[in-house]
């Protein structure tokens, strides 16, 4: 089962190693890791895509609220929640391809934000699937670089993850 | 306000955090520190031999007193030689302090000398740590650390100090605080009501209870309570091998250690009980055996234990509770007083019946040689009367430890002080050092084996420096005893690098090469009263040489992947 975790944690050096550390320790996965300062300087948001069973999940969830620099934790996986991953692809873009790309991209509503002669960068917001399906429509050996930044999410309505 | 440095600033944060006693080995990093401590009187300083032993040491002290012990290296080798004993006791769950120099902060990153990562490598093995940017910090840094090595779930924390934060000549105003403020730790106190009283209902439901309890009620200070509410239930109970004497050994409700070398009674009522209590426990593999789904299979599982991420992680509870155990256990007496209904006598008075033929078995008999040969479980019974049981017993790790835990009889909680879930080798001597150093007037004595005291013995010299008179009783069967147990019983008797006979030292000798005194027992004979003698040198370090059996194994040992009903019972007998 794939799960949301996201958590605020003390913005000191060394928090970040012990999160990634427990997940390695433990032999839990990490799918996806996105990590930054919140508008608290204190504080970071770190939100990891992990899988397992009911009870894999409760030990990561129970582990990590262990760890002393991890100040509050929400799976939002769940409740009813918004997820976004962000992702730049370089694609080869030459003769024909230059306008079936531009049209694909229209379709996933994503945006061409560098071109050069033979090929063209491209941005793309979405659920993870969904940049899975753009990346899966671009012709077969066209994709040159794939730069993802991993998933993060916050909940819907007005629950909040803060202090 | 006074001035101080960082290095003096430490010593004194120590000292106001009620420290009395470190154990450390000097290195270039912490020498302002090592300054510090040469300038005041307040802290005794012990030097050991090697830093592994300054963390058992301090690790013995903790585990008798439930103090934090306390530990000082360098850095580099300093700080990785201190990495077992840091893994030791966070795997039992010992309140520790480890303060590692560091290289200078701007020789971090560099590879200097002596540098190493500690912050890093001993991540996975501390409940928290410390890297130390400022000598600012340092009061703060030390009281946080205390709060969280004896608080809650107790562990080590690793405080790393770069040598420029201790420098003398930079002298900053000094504040101890005198209280802890972290948003993100919380230490769980008083269970939830509810539960309880479901726990309370489905105890006095039981037909066949069982309570098992563990380290956690000796580190809880829970062992008076506990014992309360067993008596009071009438119910059985076991304890692990880190909760010997949380309750009384030689209590008619104790059945004995339970797992993989506990007693058939015990892991026997393990397995057909209808509800279990555990209570500072963890349900670990050398107790639930490797397939946890065979695991008291009609069981309704109460757990209490102040980790949650103890519940539920390798057994499922039915009624999972979170708290401190003292808490819990007041709040179940309580419980227990105002309910109408009392325990089903009738249903008891069978189980204990059950209970009574199980015991029969006499599990942990010896059949004693009639050629004079001595059995290891005689010296530990032996080692017993001489003590009358009241001892401060340290181990090492292997069939000893298991004899003395099978048969040492520990009545009251902090004499045993084992290294239970790591399982560390060379942890024995230096444990009955700090145990020793934490009581002068206590007998403090470590039962080892030939394999495991040479991991260790080098604190021969400690104990002569700070006239340490521990007794140490050597099981000697000139192999590493369990390997070979192992191997008897699953490689065919094949003993790949077990065996050394042709190679081990003269024990006596070199505990007299220590200046200590060394004894040699070869009979059955002269047992009790060459251990008698070395008893009474109340002032000696005395190492007793007891040559025993080679091919005595410890039984009954659980059969792996099975229930815990099955067992191993002796060289020809399984359940």
């Amino acid at each position: 089962m794939r799960r949301i975790i996201s958590l605020l944690m003390e913005n000191e050096p060394g928090a970040l190693s012990r999160v990634v550390g427990l997940f390695s320790q433990r032999s839990y996965n990490i799918d996806s890791l996105s990590v930054a300062p919140t508008e608290d300087t204190t504080l970071s948001r770190l939100t990891v895509v992990t899988s397992g069973d009911e009870r894999k999940i409760e030990q990561i969830t129970k582990h990590l609220n262990k760890l002393v620099d991890v100040v509050k934790l929400v799976d939002l996986s769940e409740g009813a929640h918004v997820e976004r991953e962000l992702l730049l692809v370089k694609v080869k873009a030459v003769g024909a391809q230059r306008a079936e790309i531009q049209r694909i991209s229209e379709i996933f509503r994503a945006q061409i934000v560098d071109v050069t002669p033979t090929a063209y960068s491209i941005q793309l917001t979405g659920t993870s699937e969904k940049l899975d399906a753009f990346i899966a429509a671009q012709a077969e050996g066209t994709v040159l670089e794939v730069a993802r930044t991993g998933v993060c999410g916050i909940a819907r309505g007005d629950k909040v993850l803060a202090l | 306000m006074e001035h101080l440095s960082g290095g003096d600033s430490l010593i004194r944060a120590l000292h106001d955090e009620g420290v009395d006693l470190i154990f450390g080995y000097p290195g270039g990093a912490v020498l302002h520190i090592y300054d510090a401590i040469f300038r005041q009187d307040k802290i005794e300083h012990i030097l050991v031999r090697h830093e592994q032993a300054a963390t058992h040491a301090a690790d013995g002290y903790a585990r008798a007193t439930g103090k934090a012990g306390v530990v000082l290296v360098t850095s580099g080798p300093g700080a990785t030689n201190a990495v077992t004993g840091i893994a030791t006791a966070y795997m039992d769950s010992i309140p520790m302090v480890v303060i590692s120099g560091q290289v200078e902060s701007r020789l971090i990153g560099t590879d200097g000398f002596q540098e190493t990562d500690m912050v890093g490598i001993s991540r996975p093995i501390v409940k928290h740590s410390f890297m130390i940017q400022h000598a600012s910090e340092i009061p703060a840094v030390v009281k946080k650390a205390f709060h969280l090595a004896t608080t809650g779930r107790p562990g080590p924390v690793v405080i790393d100090i770069p040598k420029d934060v201790t420098d003398p000549k930079l002298k900053l105003p000094y504040e101890y605080p005198s209280d802890v403020k972290m948003r993100s730790y919380t230490v769980p106190g008083k269970g939830h009501s509810g539960q309880i009283k479901k726990a309370v209902e489905a105890l006095l439901a039981a037909k066949r209870p069982m309570i098992y309890a563990g380290g956690g009620v000796i580190q809880g200070e829970g062992a008076e309570l506990l014992t309360k509410l067993t008596r009071k239930l009438g119910y059985p109970i076991t304890n692990t091998l880190m909760g010997l004497g949380a309750y009384p050994a030689s209590d008619k409700q104790f059945l004995g250690m339970l797992g993989m070398h506990g007693t058939y009674e015990a892991n026997m009522a393990m397995h057909y009980c209808d509800v279990l209590l555990g209570i500072g426990v963890r349900f670990d593999d050398r107790v639930t055996n490797s397939d946890t789904s065979k695991f008291c299979p009609d069981a309704t599982i109460l757990h209490v234990d102040i980790d949650p991420a103890s519940i539920s992680k390798t057994v499922s509870a039915d009624v999972p509770i979170v708290g401190s155990v003292t808490a819990v256990l007041e709040e179940m007496l309580e419980c227990l007083d105002s309910m109408q209904q009392g325990v089903d006598d009738e249903a008891l008075s069978a189980w204990w019946e059950q209970i009574g033929k199980w015991r029969e078995k006499d599990s942990l008999g010896v059949t004693p040689h009639t050629n004079g040969v001595i059995k290891p479980q005689q010296v530990v019974q032996a080692l017993h009367r001489i003590t009358n049981g009241d001892a401060y017993v340290s181990t090492d790790v292997g069939q000893h430890q298991m004899f003395v835990a099978q048969h040492y009889g520990f009545d009251k909680p902090r004499r045993w002080i084992n290294s239970g879930g790591l399982g560390t080798m060379g942890f024995g001597l230096p444990a009955a050092m700090g145990v020793k150093l934490a009581y002068r007037d206590a007998v403090s004595v470590c039962v080892t084996g030939e394999g495991s005291f040479q991991m260790n013995l080098q604190e021969f010299a400690t104990c002569m420096q700070y006239n340490l008179p521990v007794k140490i009783i050597c099981l000697n069967n000139q192999s590493l005893g369990m390997v070979r147990q192992w191997q008897d019983m699953q490689y065919g008797g094949r003993y790949s690098h077990s065996t050394y006979a042709e190679s081990l030292p003269d024990f006596v000798k070199l505990a007299e090469a220590y200046g200590h005194v060394g004894l040699r027992i070869e009979t059955l004979d002269e047992l009790d009263s060459k251990l008698a003698e070395a008893f009474a040198m109340e002032d000696k370090l005395v190492f007793v040489d007891v040559m025993v059996d080679p091919e005595e194994h410890v039984y009954p040992m659980a059969i792996k992947g099975g229930a815990m009903k099955d067992m191993v019972l002796s060289k020809t007998e399984r359940t």
